[in-house]
């Protein structure tokens, strides 16, 4: 009972909610770089959160059903077929054994999630199924998938579709807004860098990746140029010597001695992880109550979403 | 000795224990460690020991960040420089054979010291170490302080492959390189005993706060414990 795989795309990465609990023997977080969209296809597909799904980076993935289920695609906006006919994103569809699915390449965004009920079946590794290619960690042997690779589902022939209606699908744009928590060196950069920072537009360099989004823009300098080796949250932006901001996300090295200007709230990454090199980035500030303010009420709007059965 | 907590983002605070690198910080981040893992329970997501300073990260949607500072100042008021001392680790002890065929900067790294190979190779084995951190790569222990004589700064152009095992030394710090991976540090030898290994538990030997021992072992030992040379 299993997805083969015919073709993985550019970088197609089995991934569940994430590796917590391990940085003591240094292993990182992993995980989906869009939480919102995973979340939601989860949700669509009547899973549990946190269930193993794929993320396919820019697309051009194939898969053969070997199995009756129902799978469901969330994220960038990549078309996407079944046996050759187009189907829709943000709603589950049947597949049954011998079904060819496709996914092109996007348009806007660049992750997409692709799921089945009840998750794909991956042994987990330190707790999660997460891969983490840096960390030959997760996954199938700790890679990316490959043709020829098959994902353990199970038959599913009890199913009502679901749908996102089309005004709640998020859309993807080529700029984004970052909020940021001060935090850890942010007094060791001066009012007038901290300006410069948060009045100027970074772009999305090609050095982007699930570790981390290397910006370019006007370079930020701070009174001190390293730091004792420390931890390393998730969004947590580094300001390297040459000035230029590096978000730090999922596969991000646990510790660095690097100072940080503060840390990107969870919800604007996701958004983040879905632009591409020249992309454009701004930051605002916002203080810890404000973000948790935001969390509560973005998990509370998932868990509102107005999902409703597709027209038979 | 300063004790400071900052906000690090949404879901983590940093505590700093102290603002350099000293066998009593690292104990007190032990400590400190230990007493928030059981004040925070469920709340606590992960944690990240580091040289003088520990990441706490919780769930904020099941706590926040005023009940969490409040909880890691409780914890700062109990310590005390005492207490911390006996937080000790493990003491454990791991063969290396150090030679210029399996350290590839052992000769270089004596004669910039003005040194012999012998001597270098003494000197090192001849402190004990303490794990500051794990981090860069899964099992990637920080260890210190390397004697001031064999200290030596890494490599300008780092290279593209250290192999596992690789026991190597960064300015006034070593390690052993757990799993094949780039690197800057100068090599001087071999351990042949896995650091990393997601399939055995524990899946590596050493922890934060252990203090490590190196002892030389010739090529015969060292291929009878299961070393490979690369």
């Amino acid at each position: 009972m299993s997805m083969r795989v015919i073709q993985p795309g550019l970088l197609s990465l089995i991934q569940d909610g994430g590796r917590h609990g391990r940085h003591n023997i240094g292993l990182t977080t992993g995980g989906p770089m869009d939480g919102q969209a995973f979340a939601i296809c989860n949700r669509l597909l009547g899973n549990a959160p946190g269930s193993t799904l794929i993320e396919v980076s820019f697309g051009g993935m194939q898969l053969e059903a070997q199995v009756d289920t129902y799978i469901c695609v969330t994220g960038a906006e990549i078309p996407l077929t079944i046996n050759g006919r187009d189907a829709a994103l943000w709603q589950s569809h049947r597949v049954l054994a011998g079904d060819t699915i496709a996914l092109e390449f996007a348009s806007a965004g660049c992750r997409a999630y692709l799921g089945v009920v009840g998750g794909f079946d991956i042994p987990l590794s330190f707790g999660s199924s997460a891969t983490v290619m840096r960390e030959h960690i997760g996954g199938l042997a700790g890679d990316k998938l490959h043709a020829g690779d098959q994902l353990a589902c199970k038959t599913v022939t009890e199913h009502r579709c679901k749908q996102l209606p089309p005004e709640h699908q998020p859309r993807y744009h080529d700029s984004v807004t970052v909020r940021v928590i001060p935090g850890y060196q942010q007094s060791h950069f001066s009012r007038l860098q901290q300006r410069r920072f948060f009045s100027h537009t970074y772009e999305v360099s090609d050095r982007c990746d699930r570790m981390g989004y290397r910006l370019q823009g006007p370079a930020i300098d701070c009174d001190i140029k390293g730091i004792l080796s420390e931890g390393i949250c998730h969004g947590a932006i580094q300001i390297p010597a040459d000035g230029q901001p590096i978000v730090l996300l999922n596969d991000r090295q646990t510790i660095g001695g690097y100072p940080k200007i503060g840390s990107a709230l969870s919800l604007d990454t996701h958004a983040l992880a879905q632009l591409r090199p020249g992309g454009k980035v701004f930051f605002a500030p916002i203080s810890t109550h404000a973000a948790h303010n935001a969390l509560h009420l973005a998990r509370s709007y998932i868990l509102r979403q107005p999902i409703r059965e597709c027209p038979p | 000795m300063t004790t400071d907590i900052h906000s690090a983002g949404e879901n983590s605070l940093i505590v700093y224990l102290g603002d350099s690198t000293s066998p009593q910080v690292s104990a007190r981040v032990q400590s400190t460690a230990q007493k928030i893992t059981r004040a925070l329970g469920d709340a606590l997501i992960d944690l990240v020991p580091s040289y003088a300073s520990l990441l706490v990260i919780y769930d904020p949607l099941q706590t926040d960040h005023f009940h969490v500072h409040q909880a890691i100042r409780s914890v700062l008021h109990t310590l005390d420089e005492a207490e911390d001392a006996l937080t000790q680790g493990n003491r454990v002890t791991l063969p290396v054979y150090y030679s210029a065929e399996s350290g590839e900067d052992l000769l270089t790294l004596a004669a910039n010291s003005g040194l012999t190979p012998e001597d270098v190779i003494r000197i090192h084995c001849e402190q004990e170490y303490r794990v500051y951190a794990i981090g860069f790569a899964p099992g990637f222990a920080y260890l210190g302080e390397v004697d001031e004589r064999i200290a030596a700064p890494r490599l300008s152009t780092p290279r593209q492959r250290v192999p596992r095992g690789a026991v190597a030394i960064a300015d006034r710090q070593t390690a052993v390189y757990p799993a094949v991976s780039p690197g800057g540090w100068n090599l001087i030898g071999l351990c042949p005993l896995r650091m990393f290994d997601p399939d055995s538990d524990p899946t590596m030997p050493i922890a934060v706060g252990d203090i490590v021992c190196f002892e030389a072992v010739d090529r015969d030992h060292f291929f009878a414990l299961g070393g490979e040379l690369p």
